[in-house]
């Protein structure tokens, strides 16, 4: 079942939560929301389950406007981020609710049961309490809950957020099977960016209840659409340079301390705007002499994170720069140093409005689209 | 690890006697004196020592007041049953209206919602004669006066607003997600209520009833007004023990000791719903 929302807001006394969203997600797809929190994910979701009403747009269910449509008759699985499992049930029960409601004979909600305990390694814990449970469990129990009922639809808040980082980096490599087994349209809330990578076909970037940026993951990291969503998206978080455009006659530059960054002729429209110089920490690399585009810095400190090692490096004028590299590689000692920056990769950002500011592409006829 | 020195837990021993003496006294003196004739209850110095006597009970019991002089004829049983039906069937109702609108209070934010749920608690603001006086003129028009279910009306003045007000609370404690997942798995609204929301917030239907029960059960002024002797309940029939002939302590103390009986053993199998219904904050999350 494919889902479309369109137009959708809903406020909540004076604050406005969402303004306008909409989103369309096809059948069997995978669609992240991406945002950080207070964006107004899970009230989308919400709206989307039937269990708060928007103030105006549509929701449309395989094309079927569900607006009076009660939260029972959606079809709909939903997992909660704090779970949100029924204190006084046993795991079984809990999972066993939307086979209840489904009225299926006791020996069908015993397998169905077993079957999904068995695929998420819960199947020694369905006769305890949620408060018996560990947070990986219960969220387990929780996923199964939202599974056991062979939704179409599938809302997924931030199930992994709750839960400690091995069981989340085991689920982040199992749950996108199980997705794609159940077959099953999918909203997946997250506000990491490497879970909404790794599981969305597309991914919605939602910030102040706006949808600030719709995409495939590729295209959200390479091209974000403004200095919010680039910082969201990367870790470490990207280099923020403020410099000004400038022009001469072999192209189009900036100044880093006084050093020249080339960039693309593309920028030459930007000429003369205060921008700001979006680089990622790994096109930040450290050369061993100064040259006319070298920038020096001072090296203050080395964090290792994880297949990355990261410094952090001050420029003359105290602006904080991040170098990454693969762990393992040689790297500057603590101290002066020189780094030169991966023009191509750079992206340049409206200093006024944040936005990003695209290259000109000239087309075929030699015209700028 | 040893927390506590011995001089400490030695002080602590002494406190906690102290506070159950001084509460627990009183009860103890009516508990003695309920087994004591008049003479040795009057006599001075008063004694821990005497003839244990089961007269007082008895005379309860069988109905006749042997006084010094006459004797009396009392209702104190059908007093009893009295207080213990009108109560029963009091909170019984009191929980039947007051439990779902107490939810749809917690819940559904309707219009003057809030007001409504005030107007309710208000009812206790109001002085009990204030209101009895014109009420006893209506109730009379209308033949509700001296009856069962007119006094049962009445009652809800006291069991609605605390039942109300109290399982509100409890319902307002149960994280919504909670019930949202079960509409969400299919169920209807009706279910959810009944299988979500009511056994969440049992301990503290529990706690209101019983609660709303002991306040009933105690009620004076209601029945006092509105019911004649066989309709009274036993805090109005314990008047019949001021006698002309004076007054009989010993049966006072026998029918105190019956009266507080059914609240008592209440409280004691319900304790486990009250330790229950404060520790429900452990579920959430």
């Amino acid at each position: 079942m494919s889902l479309e929302l369109t137009d959708l807001s809903k406020s909540f006394k004076e604050d406005k939560v969402l303004d306008g969203v909409s989103l369309h997600v096809p059948e069997g797809k995978t669609l992240v929301l991406f945002g950080p929190s207070g964006a107004g994910k899970t009230v989308l979701l919400r709206l989307i389950a039937g269990v708060i009403e928007p103030d105006n747009g549509q929701i449309k269910i395989s094309g079927v406007d569900v607006d009076g449509v009660e939260p029972e008759d959606r079809n709909i699985g939903m997992a909660f981020q704090n779970f949100a499992l029924f204190p006084h049930m046993d795991a079984h029960a809990n999972i066993a609710a939307p086979l209840t409601a489904q009225r299926q004979d006791k020996s069908a909600i015993q397998s169905g049961v077993q079957t999904l305990a068995k695929l998420l390694k819960i199947d020694h814990v369905l006769g305890h309490k949620p408060k018996e449970l560990s947070n990986g469990q219960k969220q387990r129990t929780a996923l199964a809950r939202a599974l056991a009922g062979k939704p179409k639809i599938l809302l997924l808040d931030d199930p992994l957020r709750n839960v400690d980082a091995k069981l989340r980096f085991e689920m982040r490599l199992e749950l996108p099977r199980l997705l794609s087994d159940q077959n099953a349209t999918v909203i997946y809330v997250t506000q990491d960016y490497k879970e909404a990578m790794a599981f969305g076909d597309e991914i919605a970037v939602i910030n102040d209840g706006i949808v600030q940026q719709i995409g495939i993951p590729e295209q959200i990291y390479l091209t974000p659409a403004n200095v919010d969503i680039a910082r969201l998206f990367g870790d470490p978080v990207i280099n923020f340079l403020d410099v000004r455009l400038q022009k001469d006659a072999a192209g189009v530059f900036a100044l880093i301390s006084a050093k020249r960054v080339d960039l693309d002729a593309s920028y030459s429209h930007a000429v003369g705007k205060d921008c700001t110089l979006g680089i990622r920490p790994e096109s930040v690399l450290f050369v061993s002499q100064d040259h006319e585009s070298a920038v020096p810095v001072t090296v203050e400190a080395e964090t290792p994170l994880n297949e990355k090692t990261v410094n952090l490096c001050l420029t003359a004028r105290g602006r904080e720069i991040m170098a990454s590299r693969p762990s393992g590689t040689d790297g500057p000692e603590n101290g002066p140093a020189f780094v030169t920056i991966e023009a191509a990769n750079a992206l340049i950002f409206d200093k006024e409005t944040g936005a990003l500011i695209e290259p000109y592409k000239t087309t075929a006829k030699g015209k700028v689209a | 690890m040893q927390t506590t020195s011995t001089l400490e837990s030695v002080l602590r021993g002494i406190a906690i006697t102290a506070i159950i003496l001084f509460f627990m006294f009183p009860i103890l003196w009516i508990f003695l004196m309920s087994f004591q004739t008049n003479e040795t209850i009057l006599r001075v110095p008063p004694s821990l020592f005497f003839e244990p006597t089961l007269t007082n009970y008895r005379s309860l019991i069988s109905g006749r007041l042997e006084g010094s002089t006459a004797t009396l004829e009392i209702r104190f049983m059908s007093n009893l049953y009295n207080s213990l039906f009108l109560s029963v069937t009091s909170v019984t109702v009191g929980l039947i209206l007051g439990v779902p609108a107490a939810y749809a209070f917690a819940r559904l934010k309707f219009r003057g919602s809030e007001d409504i749920a005030f107007t309710l608690l208000s009812f206790r603001f109001a002085p009990p004669l204030l209101v009895l006086l014109p009420l006893t003129i209506y109730f009379q028009q209308i033949g509700l006066a001296d009856t069962y279910g007119g006094l049962i009306w009445v009652y809800q003045l006291i069991v609605l607003p605390l039942i109300l007000w109290i399982v509100r609370g409890y319902f307002e404690d149960i994280p919504a997600d909670i019930e949202y997942a079960y509409r969400i798995a299919g169920h209807g609204f009706g279910a959810t209520f009944r299988k979500i929301a009511l056994p969440l917030a049992g301990p503290g239907i529990a706690a209101a009833g019983l609660l709303a029960f002991i306040f009933a059960w105690n009620n004076f002024i209601f029945a006092l007004v509105l019911a004649s002797a066989d309709k009274q309940p036993v805090t109005v029939g314990a008047l019949a023990f001021i006698t002309a002939s004076g007054i009989n302590y010993g049966q006072i103390a026998a029918g105190i000791m019956l009266s507080i009986a059914p609240t008592f053993a209440l409280a004691l199998y319900a304790q486990r719903y009250l330790v229950e219904g404060l520790s429900l904050g452990a579920v959430k999350g």
